[in-house]
């Protein structure tokens, strides 16, 4: 059983070599979760922006911060789970779909989730979702049992809805 | 003048104003610049260039080590006692990989240091090729940072920003890998050192001052106090701190206690009834009573490590905690605090000195109100305080206490030697019996517990201090991890004084298989194969003495102290079977005590 709550983290890192494997690395050495993490450069090249979902009570989560924030290459750190904010995962899923029947219920299922089917072949489609971690995972429920052959997710992405909260990339 | 003369004369003229250079005269000018005199190292292929840098320059002294750990050590206790920060200069490979327990080592006790490691060629970086270890990777757990440089002109920025991490905020140790390339002799460039608001970084910016109204509350809570106590850690000895602390626990009438790394943070004293000795797991009874029953804790500079707090569910139930650590991380890791306060120690302190000046209650009231607490001290202290006085009560006849030879040293050198040591029982009787009167006069692994760290420790006090009295107390299992050291202090003249408590076991570990392993000396023990100590220091060229009987202890080490221009070891065969008391019962509370193999708190 997991303890604690969810908690989306932003974080602003200077784009030097080494830099993403010093958070990587804090996460593990002092034991605490990742759940979900991405990465990438930001407007400012200089900057990387990551999203990271962890969890863990108050406490951690407040340790998880600051011990953030003690990496040199790290510029700023903020819960977005303390406040009002957006997030965003894709979803890309290679399925098995043979037969009329079969793929009009994927077709109608992905629409229904406001997907996309992004690549066909005779038996397999490749589908596209992207939203809240918790709409894609209904996704899955919903295609009930349709075979999966390929499955990834981007992780995480995520943005304060506040007009104060910026992350200044 | 030669005939060449106008040549050269008008070649001046032509060239840039900034002199030309290459990235290993980069290096030593940079840290010529950033006020280094001297570099703890070791050569080796892919730091040869940078040697060959140093060959022809006078400024910067390097002092040849035999292993690279004793570098690191060594730049370390130069750090710890000086308060400047130890360089260490070591080639790739294992060279580097040699280096990280000493890091690790200063880490752990937020010590400031340099770590210059050579690197292979950038080309070659990644290709499996000879001598390489990704030195960033690996130290990457136990640096404060660490930079790869990736050109040649870029060194003496990397340098300015190396030692501006290293001795700022909470101090650490910083890498710096320079692969060989970029140190190349025939490639050069402009040096220029940028200037300070140049290397400035967006993502680094250390604590300054905290909020008064924090200050005050402190204040007050500690005078209005029933039963507080101080308690100084690390960061009151590294940050410069132990004069306000000492002035603000004197005003406040605080009873006083160090951890292992505050010692010499508040003047340790026989007389002194506010000074409580050292606290936690091997701390005096006094110290931890004072701790438990506390109503108000001052926390400066300390971690609420494990071997402070014992069960942190049971630390200092009635106790409020203010907590003041200039690193926001250490607030509420182990122990939330009633009040925290994050800034460098010496400038909150000093900012409450401040407060108490501008009124309130007396100083003569606060000191009232304390004296039933005072008592209630002193009552603890009689009854199961340290022995200081005379020897030990079961002191086996014939055999020399460990803690007698401490006392011993006390006496003899009036308390003002520089104390290196190790890890073990010999450690922890230094910590008991020797009170620090001053700040950096202890210097020990006490984060890490590093055994090996002792003896070229004190060769960096000693070389920084050439006419002081610098002496490593150690165990003969600890002095043997870093014994080649012995031949660096014959090459430097580094006259330190080894006192060996020479228990002929691995005298802790075999404390702890008597109390929780019935006894079972698993692995601990080697009387029949120790080195004759004296002739192997004989072999070095140094000075060896044996001390065997109680009577001669105290001539015998008179004797060897005297020898102020030689390195003397003195090995001292202690009673084999003393156990270090107090010791904290886990899980417990800070004030459940073994005090001796039969009697508990
Ligand atoms: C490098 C290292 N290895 C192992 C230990 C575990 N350890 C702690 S104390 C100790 C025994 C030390 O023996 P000695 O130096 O003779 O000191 P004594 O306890 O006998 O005084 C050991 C093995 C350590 N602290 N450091
Ligand atoms: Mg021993």
């Amino acid at each position: 059983m997991r303890e604690g709550t969810r908690h989306v983290l932003a974080i602003l890192l200077e784009n030097e070599p080494g830099a993403l494997s010093r958070v990587v690395g804090l996460f593990s050495q002092r034991g605490y979760n990742i759940d979900s993490l991405s990465v990438a450069p930001t407007h400012d090249e200089t900057l990387s922006r990551l999203t990271v979902s962890t969890w863990g009570d108050e406490r951690t989560v407040a340790q998880i911060v600051k011990h953030l924030n003690r990496l040199i290459d790290v510029v700023q750190v903020a819960d977005l789970s303390e406040g009002d904010h957006l997030e965003r995962e894709i979803l890309l899923l290679k399925v098995g779909a043979v037969g009329g029947e079969q793929r009009a219920e994927i077709a109608r299922t992905v629409s229904i989730f406001d997907g996309k089917i992004v690549d066909t072949h005779p038996e397999q489609y490749t589908l596209q979702i992207s939203g809240r971690s918790d709409k894609l995972d209904a996704f899955i429920q919903a295609l009930g049992s349709v075979s999966i052959l390929e499955y990834v997710r981007s992780g995480i992405i995520g943005m304060s809805r506040s007009e104060e909260d910026i992350l200044p990339g | 003048m030669n005939e060449n003369a106008p040549l050269a004369e008008e070649a001046a003229r032509e060239q840039p104003q900034l002199p030309q250079v290459s990235g290993g005269d980069a290096l030593i000018r940079a840290l010529k610049e950033v006020g280094v005199d001297s570099v703890w190292g070791y050569p080796g292929g892919a730091a040869l260039h940078i040697y060959d840098a140093l060959f022809k320059q006078n400024s910067i002294e390097h002092i040849l080590v035999r292993h690279e750990q004793a570098a690191v050590h060594a730049a370390d206790g130069y750090a710890r006692a000086t308060g400047r920060c130890g360089v260490v200069l070591v080639t790739s490979g294992p060279g580097a990989t040699n280096t990280l327990t000493g890091i690790a080592t200063a880490y752990m006790d937020s010590i400031p240091l340099v770590v210059i490691s050579g690197q292979v060629r950038t080309q070659l970086i990644g290709t499996d090729c000879f001598q390489e270890t990704d030195m960033v990777g690996c130290s990457r757990p136990v640096v404060k940072h660490s930079f790869l440089v990736k050109k040649a002109e870029d060194i003496p920025a990397a340098v300015r920003r190396a030692f501006y991490i290293a001795t700022t905020g909470r101090p650490g140790p910083v890498v710096v890998d320079i692969p060989k390339d970029c140190t190349e002799p025939n490639q050069t460039f402009e040096y220029r050192m940028p200037e300070a608001h140049e290397t400035e970084m967006r993502s680094y910016t250390p604590v300054k001052r905290a909020a008064s109204d924090q200050i005050r509350r402190a204040v007050e809570l500690l005078r209005q106090a029933e039963r507080p106590v101080a308690y100084l850690g690390g960061g009151v000895v590294q940050g410069e701190a132990a004069e306000v602390a000492t002035e603000l626990c004197r005003r406040l009438h605080l009873p006083t206690t160090c951890t292992l790394m505050g010692l010499g943070g508040y003047p340790g004293s026989l007389e002194d009834p506010n000074w409580l000795g050292m606290l936690g797991m091997h701390g005096t009874y006094e110290a931890n009573m004072a701790m438990h029953h506390s109503d108000v804790i001052l926390g400066v500079g300390v971690r609420f490590d494990d071997r402070i707090t014992n069960s942190p569910d049971k630390f200092c139930p009635g106790a409020q905690i203010i907590h003041i650590d200039i690193d926001p991380a250490s607030i509420d890791k182990i122990i939330r605090p009633d009040l925290a306060i994050v800034g460098p120690a010496d400038e909150v302190l000093g900012d409450m000195l401040k407060a108490l000046d501008s009124g309130g209650e007396s100083e003569e009231d606060v000191r009232e109100r304390r004296l039933p607490w005072r008592e209630r001290i002193s009552g603890w202290r009689s009854a199961h305080g340290l022995n200081h006085h005379c020897v030990p009560e079961d002191e086996t006849p014939g055999r020399i206490s460990p803690q007698r030879v401490i006392q011993a040293l006390y006496r003899l050198t009036g308390g003002s030697a520089y104390i290196t040591s190790d890890v073990g029982q010999h450690q922890m009787f230094a910590a008991q019996y020797y009170p620090f009167a001053r700040p950096r006069r202890w210097i020990n692994s006490g984060g890490l517990g590093t055994m090996g760290f002792g003896f070229p420790a004190a060769m960096g006090v000693q070389y920084a201090f050439p006419d002081a009295e610098v002496i490593c107390v150690t165990g003969e299992g600890s002095i043997q991890m870093c014994l080649q050291e012995l031949a660096t202090c014959i090459q430097y003249n580094l006259p330190v004084k080894i006192v060996n408590l020479n228990n002929a076991a691995l005298g802790m570990v075999k404390q702890w298989q008597d109390m929780q392993y019935a006894g079972r000396h698993s692995h601990s023990t080697y009387s029949d194969s120790l080195p004759d100590f004296v002739k192997l220091v004989e072999a070095y060229g140094h000075v060896g003495a044996r001390i065997e009987a109680p009577e001669d202890l105290e001539p015998e080490l008179e004797k060897a102290l005297g020898q102020r221009d030689r390195l003397v070891f003195v090995d001292i065969a202690v009673d084999p079977d003393e156990h270090v008391y107090p010791m904290q019962i886990a899980p417990g509370a800070v004030n459940d005590l073994w005090l001796s193999r039969t009697e508990r708190s």
